[in-house]
């Protein structure tokens, strides 16, 4: 035989994805993370032929449980489940029993008598998600718990990254604003710095988590110090919601010191991208005039979390 | 030690060969009063992809018009994907126009069930609605489980249904495009990497 002749049967990987449970970014090596980006690449090109679905998890169910309010992460997994033919049942907390007393691993039990093949769960609480997956048998994908963990938001801001950068590895990510409340800050931290990325957070004093260096990430109380050189600049949603008005004495003020704006955008490198994981508000974090800028890639995210919660479901369904 | 089926002259002489009967079957088309546009050659990856980029190369050389080529991913579309036990590499499916209309002629490297090419068929379709659509393989080895039967075939081969028939191929550079096919063997038997995806599909 000629040394030099390949057989094209010999090139596809063949190791089952080790990663039952989607639970925190955690539970993903690099390999797994980027498994899970390439197959990406290929759902985003479903995502965008004429008939966008394909045939690969017919039959299987999916059930989007969600106790916290969501339209972007709900529908993205609804679509992705929809585009890979799963059959998807959405539950909301308004709409469920847990209004009327019931506990969440009833409700748990008694939706696991359904036989779905997958859960995406959203809570308010930390370890939900986990607590749920040791207790049932599908496997679970946690879409956020609490201030805790959204490794799939995780994931797509890497995918998005990767589209407009090629390589994680080296770049300078600026992650700025309210690092304590936000599971997307957390995520990210050790997803991108799994993938090579070198992560800094920037914010308040009072918005950083007590151990950040724990995520490996590097910390300034001024966003300048992060800005400057950065690759990829991500705000964060300051979370009205979660605070109750210690954190911060004005939006005003916080704007004034933290929002990005053009001008702070000029210290960052001169093709870096700007995203935000929604809902922004215009004018406090991020000035309009970003955020509708042509370095902002926050729309192409929300494309991509269809993608890549596609690649995710047809991994974990065994893919 | 694996027998060799077609040797790289023989594998040269198959695809010119096809390439010349998908020319004159475009000119019996035509005859008949249809579309006289070259036809769509979709490569089903990964064996079929060096395939069609050599039966197309042959038939420019032959003088036929430059026949758009494209790729197509099964994966997806298999019918044990949700079960499958290996975890393949989903590859990108590339269509270079509009498929609507045309005649497409899918090319395959070894045509054994027929399951991979119901799934081809399939996902063509999500792409469009070509107005006829042909089968080119290197090699036929018998052992159907659909009703599929190729239009061109470079050998036909009556292999024992548990052996494996692979297409070798040289790499002339970092492209799909530089991968020549190169030979057509059969490897000593054995549980080898890839049989397990060739007897599902």
């Amino acid at each position: 035989m000629n040394p030099d002749a390949v057989n094209l049967a010999d090139d596809a990987p063949r190791e089952p994805f080790a990663v039952r449970s989607l639970l925190s970014a955690d539970d993903l090596t690099a390999g797994d993370a980027t498994r899970i980006l390439d197959a990406a690449e290929s759902f985003f090109e479903v995502s965008r032929r004429p008939i966008r679905k394909v045939p690969a998890l017919r039959g299987k169910t999916l059930l989007n449980v969600f106790f916290e309010a969501s339209t972007r992460t709900r529908t993205s997994f609804e679509l992705a489940g929809k585009r890979l033919s799963m059959d998807v049942v959405n539950l909301s907390a308004s709409s469920s029993s847990t209004t009327k007393g019931e506990t969440l691993l009833d409700t748990i039990k008694s939706l696991e008598a359904m036989q779905p093949d997958l859960v995406v769960i959203r809570h308010a609480a930390a370890g939900a998600a986990a607590y749920v997956a040791a207790r049932s048998t599908p496997a679970v994908i946690n879409a956020g718990d609490g201030t805790h963990e959204h490794p799939t938001q995780a994931l797509l801001d890497a995918f998005t990254i990767r589209r407009h950068k090629r390589d994680l590895r080296g770049l300078k990510v600026a992650i700025c604003g309210d690092i304590l409340h936000s599971r997307v800050a957390r995520s990210n931290a050790i997803l991108l710095g799994k993938l090579g990325a070198d992560v800094h957070f920037a914010g308040p004093r009072t918005l950083i988590p007590s151990a950040p260096e724990s995520l490996g990430a590097k910390v300034h109380y001024r966003i300048e110090p992060a800005l400057e050189d950065a690759d990829v600049v991500m705000m964060l949603r300051i979370q009205r919601e979660r605070l109750s008005g210690v954190f911060l004495p004005t939006l005003r003020e916080y704007s004034r010191t933290f929002g990005l704006n053009e001008r702070r955008l000029a210290l960052a490198k001169p093709g870096a991208i700007v995203m935000h994981p929604g809902p922004m508000n215009r004018g406090v974090e991020i000035a309009p005039e970003v955020a509708d800028g042509p370095q902002s890639v926050i729309l192409d995210q929300v494309e991509a979390g269809v993608a890549v919660r596609m690649a995710v479901l047809w991994l974990l369904c065994g893919g | 030690m694996s027998e060799v089926l077609l040797d790289p002259a023989g594998v040269a002489m198959s695809l010119r060969r096809i390439a010349a009967e998908i020319a004159l079957a475009g000119r019996r088309r035509a005859l008949t009063g249809r579309a006289t546009e070259p036809p769509v050659l979709v490569g089903v990856r990964r064996g079929g992809v060096p395939l069609a980029e050599r039966i197309a190369a042959f038939a420019e050389e032959a003088g036929s018009p430059a026949m758009p080529r494209g790729v197509v991913d099964i994966t997806l579309y298999r019918d044990d994907a949700a079960t499958a036990l290996p975890s393949v590499r989903i590859g990108p499916t590339r269509l270079p126009t509009s498929i609507d209309g045309r005649r497409v002629v899918l090319v395959d490297d070894v045509l054994h069930t027929g399951r991979t090419i119901r799934a081809a068929i399939d996902a063509l379709f999500d792409h469009g609605r070509p107005a006829a659509v042909e089968l080119a393989v290197l090699v036929d080895r018998g052992g159907r489980e659909l009703p599929i039967r190729a239009d061109y075939v470079g050998l036909e081969a009556n292999v024992p249904h548990d052996a494996r028939v692979e297409v070798m191929v040289k790499r002339t550079g970092p492209r799909p495009e530089d991968e020549e096919p190169w030979a057509l063997v059969m490897p000593a038997s054995g549980p080898g990497p890839s049989s397990a995806q060739q007897e599902a599909v």
